[in-house]
């Protein structure tokens, strides 16, 4: 792309941030009523909002049904005007199929399915407005939909994304890096074990620069970690001190 | 829609109070619930609203797109509704399970706005018989709390308000003329919405009806009217729902109550629509 520099010579961004800069991360647990559990998040100008039902009774078929632990059903879809082009389906297609199992795979590592037998667990994924690290802002709204619905987990699961340019690790790209920077790289992890739950790569980068691109994207993710957690524990404490207030009389 | 399970005696409370004009949340036979419009959050669109009618919510998209003209109507832009149902809303919905509530809503939707006087259509079009504007109406249903077509209704009008339209100059070439859309984001033109009508739905329950019912009055509800309603009172559209059969004096009533609550309603939404665009602040959206 002519005339358009991903990392400018003074060291930022397109949209003006350093390369090891997260995007503004804003979110609200419980949006909805009905739903057990349900988040909206924001990252910069990807807008998601994900919704957990259940463990609740195997719906449809109970061939369905695991004996031994917890099934756990995803959808992602994304709003037709999501996008700078409309889209035709907000599902359905390849790229949300994909989708669905990667965040199917990814919740199924951290959720304690085994305490759950023969019971099954929704969880819903919409994109609102999509600016890149769509799979990413999924995966931290569905984590925070699925603590607000009080599933016991291991850990939270956080994703984020980088990608390399100018000999330079970039981590949580927006739309317009994603499409010209070349190389992606998407890890979701447990930040607090250290642990890779899911990681993909998009193009080539060069074996030399992976590991450095890695921890960058592994930096981000305990950022983006720190973020959720300190917010959710702030208002976990708000709460219990008003509870404490109403026992007390 | 999370199913609503009444019991016998619930309804039969739910009945008798809507018979003394007091309704179970307290309301009047003729008043809606709280509600909360908000305009212009998703950047991605040319237009978006999202309403939020008690714990029924809808979001609306509306992108515009340059295309040729139908040719049995060559002076006139288009418009295309298109509905999905969320799986947030209830697990029903996963999957194709909500094609059949989208559509019934958007042939709704579809109906009242064919009246020509909805919207200024011939704005739409810029070289007649050749390119208009063709606007796409995304409709995103995020929860499901009782009187969708209404709240779709109302986000569908707001969405239109605060839809800006890029303006386009038109340059003669050799080969024909050419058409360049500005990208500048503050060259834009409105479009004029006061003929646009909300969809006022008329529940009959017992002897009574009421607007606005809310899940557990719409399971005790029979019959339905939905109607079309712009500013000045005129009807564009109207439908009878349900499973019950309604006598033509109890209809003419119906439609008399719905004519004033739209009137009303439509009075309302401009207002408060003009009123939160004077504000300067930035879009709350679902942070609140």
């Amino acid at each position: 792309m002519a005339g358009m520099e991903l990392l400018s010579d003074q060291g930022f961004r397109t949209d003006g941030r350093k390369p090891n800069e997260l995007r503004r991360i804003r979110f609200k647990k419980g949006v909805f009523k009905q739903a057990d559990g349900s988040a909206y998040l924001e990252q910069g100008n990807t807008k998601v909002l994900a919704a957990v039902y259940g463990p609740h009774e195997i719906r449809g078929s109970k061939g369905k049904a695991l004996h031994d632990k917890l099934l756990i059903n995803c959808q992602y879809s994304m709003a037709t005007f999501s996008t700078q082009d409309r889209k035709r389906r907000p599902r359905g297609d390849r790229k949300s199929q994909e989708m669905t199992m990667h965040l199917k795979q990814t919740f199924n590592a951290v959720v304690l399915t085994e305490l759950f037998p023969k019971v099954q667990l929704d969880i819903y994924v919409e994109v609102l407005q999509s600016d890149g690290g769509n799979y990413c802002a999924s995966v931290n709204a569905a984590t925070l939909a699925l603590i607000d619905a009080g599933i016991p987990m291991k850990d939270y699961v956080i994703a984020c994304s980088g990608s390399f340019v100018k000999d330079t690790p970039i981590v949580d790209i927006n739309h317009l890096e994603e499409s010209t920077a070349g190389a992606e790289i998407i890890v979701a992890v447990l930040p607090r074990f250290d642990q890779i739950v899911f990681i993909e790569m998009n193009s080539r980068l060069h074996e030399d620069h992976l590991s450095r691109v890695m921890d960058q994207v592994m930096n981000g993710c305990k950022d983006i970690f720190n973020i959720l957690n300190q917010q959710v524990k702030d208002e976990l404490c708000k709460k219990a001190a008003i509870d404490k207030l109403v026992d007390a009389g | 829609m999370a199913d609503v399970d009444l019991s016998e005696p619930e309804k039969v409370y739910i009945l008798h109070s809507v018979q003394e004009n007091l309704r179970e949340d307290g309301r009047g036979c003729e008043d809606f619930r709280h509600m909360e419009v908000e305009t212009g959050l998703i950047s991605n669109t040319n237009g978006s609203a999202r309403v939020r009618l008690a714990s029924t919510d809808v979001l609306v998209g509306i992108k515009v797109q340059l295309t040729p003209v139908d040719p049995k109507k060559p002076n006139v832009g288009r418009i295309e509704f298109f509905l999905d149902c969320s799986a947030n809303a209830t697990p029903a919905f996963e999957g194709r399970g909500g094609e059949g509530l989208a559509s019934e809503i958007t042939a709704m939707l579809t109906r009242s706005y064919s009246c020509f006087s909805a919207i200024d259509y011939t704005s739409l079009c810029l070289l007649p018989g050749q390119q208009c504007w063709l606007l796409y109406i995304d409709i995103l249903l995020l929860e499901c709390g009782g009187n969708l077509f209404d709240a779709v209704s109302i986000a569908v009008k707001a969405a239109l308000f605060n839809l800006r339209i890029p303006n386009v100059t038109m340059t003669k070439d050799e080969g024909g003329i050419e058409l360049d859309v500005s990208d500048d984001p503050f060259d834009f033109k409105r479009l004029d919405v006061s003929g646009a009508p909300v969809i006022v739905t008329v529940n009959k329950i017992g002897h009574q009806h009421v607007v606005d019912a809310s899940e557990k009055e719409e399971a005790c509800s029979l019959a339905k009217v939905m109607l079309g309603i712009t500013e000045k009172g005129t009807v564009t559209a109207m439908k009878k729902e349900g499973s019950g059969s309604l006598d033509s004096e109890s209809i003419s009533e119906m439609i008399e109550s719905a004519k004033n609550v739209g009137i009303e309603l439509n009075k309302c939404l401009l207002n408060i629509l003009k009123e939160e665009e004077a504000k300067i602040e930035e879009p709350v959206g679902f942070l609140r």
